[in-house]
């Protein structure tokens, strides 16, 4: 568990007002209202298909709002323009990755360089190089994305996010695909970032122990809520909640009386 | 540490200053924030600074940098590789422990070092072009040719059961390769027969033989022209899409899952699509002559002062039923190439979305070719056919 004195005074970087989300007339999530604040590493939890990646998908304008607003940098996300001057200072991976297959990965995480800075080439290589090696894939520059296995386009797609050195950062289940070890790396990798370059950062993630270890804040949506039913500190959350779906969250049980999913 | 990139005003940009103190050497101090925002400035600073002076021996000073990011890192990177590029030599000095903790972190010093990849792609000469071109079209060949195999396998498994075959899936290409494609074959053979009506009968009206205008529409509608145009617009709309659609399963995996969970593609993805096609494309090219007859008819009666029955009379004088019947087995053949071409470059499929958008094109470019080349044989074969 992380402190929280240090977000005494931090202002809010993204603040979310009666958002409903959805697709077409289907409603997902209703009544949400939560702050990010700068420089912290802010965590949605919940079960598979609850709208983790809905809700992800509204913060950073893909989707329109069906009701209610969003504001990053207090610039509303429904203008064209203002959606493009705050996704210039958003990084965002996928949660498949998303690299272009037609590009090595090294042109994938070159590309936002050559887009936005006025670096010469051979600085955008070294660039590379040092991103490349950050998410540990130094020697892969050359490779196509159809090339590699998942947990590298992961690392990769991760990479190319943090290309720009964003003031945001929105991860789709980083973890997902990765082995125990890699997936501590990335931890370590997201603490770093957050601590030189106080980088704000939405975490999508299950796992449990990263969110011990990054997660300043969480935040538990559930489907049959559609909302968010938990927010707060992870540990203090595990002990002291009084929902029953969180309980059993954090303690890994099965749904009492199921066998499947639901 | 500047407590975020967001804050509005620039942070204090970064300084390059020259102290030339011994003759040979040159002592640069660096100060200031050494980040995204001044990176450009002070390459473009450096590299002119480089231009000018010609010293073997550069000191570069960093006491002043207060804070560095991965870009400065990159800035101080190419300061080392330009200055030895130049066959001269650059140390570091004063070197502030967070700049020192910050270049460990990205391993400064083998980043100076050129790139090391193993796996770099090979750059290679003509002659070697010329050989990869040659194997790859090989065994693309052979490719090919196991396609077709299998491709007859199947047809013949789903002959002899003929529960194999997916219902509901060759219905519903039928729609679309068919039904959904009549408004545009049809308008286009009316428009067809309406201009070959016109363009004839400016020479045939000089002998006085307009009636034949209506021989010429029907014949070379039903035995050429009908088949040919009803494949092409076929291949436009549907062999590409056979194409797109399986290779786009194909970069998905999911072709590989139908495969292990112990489903044929061939059975569950070719043969629907092949048999819709070879059903429908009769009957569109049907359909086709029609609409060719019909736009010969109006220029025929509106323009060439012939009569409705007269015309009618000529075009059934000239059609057999031979006629007729070879436009369909030209279809049948017709709807087999696209069909099998669209399927086949969708299983060739390799790489991500350009790969797909290479299928897609290769499927219509090659199904057009066969098509052509196919029609020619067949032209010689009747010939002989006939005597
Ligand atoms: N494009 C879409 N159109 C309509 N409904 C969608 C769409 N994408 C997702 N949904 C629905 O929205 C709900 C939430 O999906 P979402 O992808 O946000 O889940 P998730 O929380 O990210 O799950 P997971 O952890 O498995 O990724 C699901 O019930 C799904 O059926
Ligand atoms: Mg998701």
């Amino acid at each position: 568990m992380r402190s929280d004195s240090k977000h005494a005074t931090a202002k809010p970087v993204i603040k979310v007002r009666d958002l409903v989300a959805g697709y077409g007339e289907e409603v997902i999530l209703k009544d949400l209202n939560f702050d990010v604040l700068e420089g912290e590493i802010f965590v949605i939890l919940g079960g598979s298909g609850c709208g983790k990646s809905t809700l992800l998908k509204h913060l950073i304008g893909l989707c329109p709002p069906m009701a209610g607003s969003i504001t990053i940098n207090d610039l509303a996300l429904t203008d064209e323009q203002n959606l493009q001057r705050v996704l210039r200072q958003c990084g965002i991976l996928f949660q498949s990755g998303a690299l272009f297959g037609s590009m090595t990965l090294a042109e994938n995480v070159a590309l936002p360089l050559q887009e936005y800075t006025d670096l010469p080439q051979t600085h955008i290589d070294t660039l590379v190089r040092m991103k490349l090696a950050l998410v540990n894939l130094a020697g892969y520059e050359h490779h196509l994305p159809a090339e590699i296995s998942g947990g590298m386009k992961k690392r990769a797609g991760l990479a190319r996010a943090m290309a720009l050195n964003p003031q945001i950062l929105f991860f789709d289940e980083p973890s997902a695909g990765l082995d125990p070890i890699s997936s501590a790396e990335l931890d370590q990798l997201i603490l770093h970032l957050n601590k030189t370059l106080g980088t704000t950062m939405i975490i999508v993630t299950h796992e449990l122990d990263s969110i011990y270890t990054v997660a300043d804040r969480i935040i538990m949506l559930d489907k049959r809520a559609k909302g968010i039913i938990a927010a707060g500190d992870p540990a203090h959350l595990r002990e002291n909640s009084q929902n029953s779906y969180v309980r059993q969250f954090f303690n890994r049980e099965p749904s009492p009386h199921k066998t499947g999913l639901e | 540490m500047p407590s975020s990139l967001s804050s509005v005003t620039p942070p204090a940009r970064c300084r390059i200053q020259v102290n030339r103190d011994q003759p040979g050497s040159l002592f640069v101090a660096l100060a200031g924030h050494l980040d995204e925002l001044s990176a450009p400035q002070v390459i473009n600073d450096f590299v002119a600074l480089l231009n000018k002076e010609k010293v073997p021996q550069l000191f570069l000073d960093l006491a002043g940098v207060e804070y560095i990011d991965d870009f400065g890192v990159a800035v101080l990177v190419g300061f080392v590789t330009s200055v030895s590029a130049r066959n001269g030599r650059l140390r570091m000095e004063n070197i502030p422990e967070g700049v020192a903790e910050m270049l460990d972190r990205h391993r400064f010093n083998d980043l100076c070092q050129p790139e090391i990849t193993t796996t770099k792609r090979k750059r290679t000469d003509s002659i070697t072009n010329l050989g990869i071109f040659t194997l790859g079209a090989f065994s693309s060949l052979r490719h090919s040719l196991i396609f077709l195999g299998d491709t007859c396998l199947s047809l013949l498994r789903v002959c002899s059961h003929p529960r194999l075959l997916r219902g509901n899936d060759t219905l519903l290409f039928m729609k679309k390769v068919g039904v959904d494609a009549l408004p545009i074959v049809a308008l286009i053979s009316f428009l067809l027969g309406l201009i070959m009506a016109f363009m004839s009968s400016v020479q045939l009206a000089q002998f006085g033989a307009n009636i034949y205008v209506a021989s010429l529409v029907s014949l070379s509608m039903t035995r050429e022209l009908g088949p040919i145009m009803t494949a092409i617009l076929v291949a436009g709309r549907s062999g590409s899409a056979f194409a797109a659609e399986i290779g786009t399963m194909k970069i998905s995996e999911e072709v590989d899952a139908l495969f292990t969970m112990g489903i044929d593609p061939h059975v569950f993805l070719v043969m629907p699509r092949l048999i819709a096609t070879v059903l429908v494309m009769p009957l569109l090219t049907l359909f086709s002559d029609l609409f060719a007859i019909l736009g010969g008819l109006l220029v025929g009666v509106s323009m060439l002062d012939l009569t409705f029955n007269g015309y009618i009379a000529q075009t059934i004088s000239t059609l057999d039923l031979f006629d007729v019947f070879w436009g369909f087995g030209k279809a049948v053949i017709f709807a087999l190439l696209i069909s099998w071409t669209g399927c086949l470059r969708g299983f060739q499929v390799e790489g991500g979305a350009a790969g797909v958008g290479r299928a897609t094109t290769s499927a219509v470019v090659s199904s057009i070719f066969l098509i052509i080349l196919s029609d020619s044989l067949l032209v010689v074969m009747l010939r002989y056919w006939e005597g």
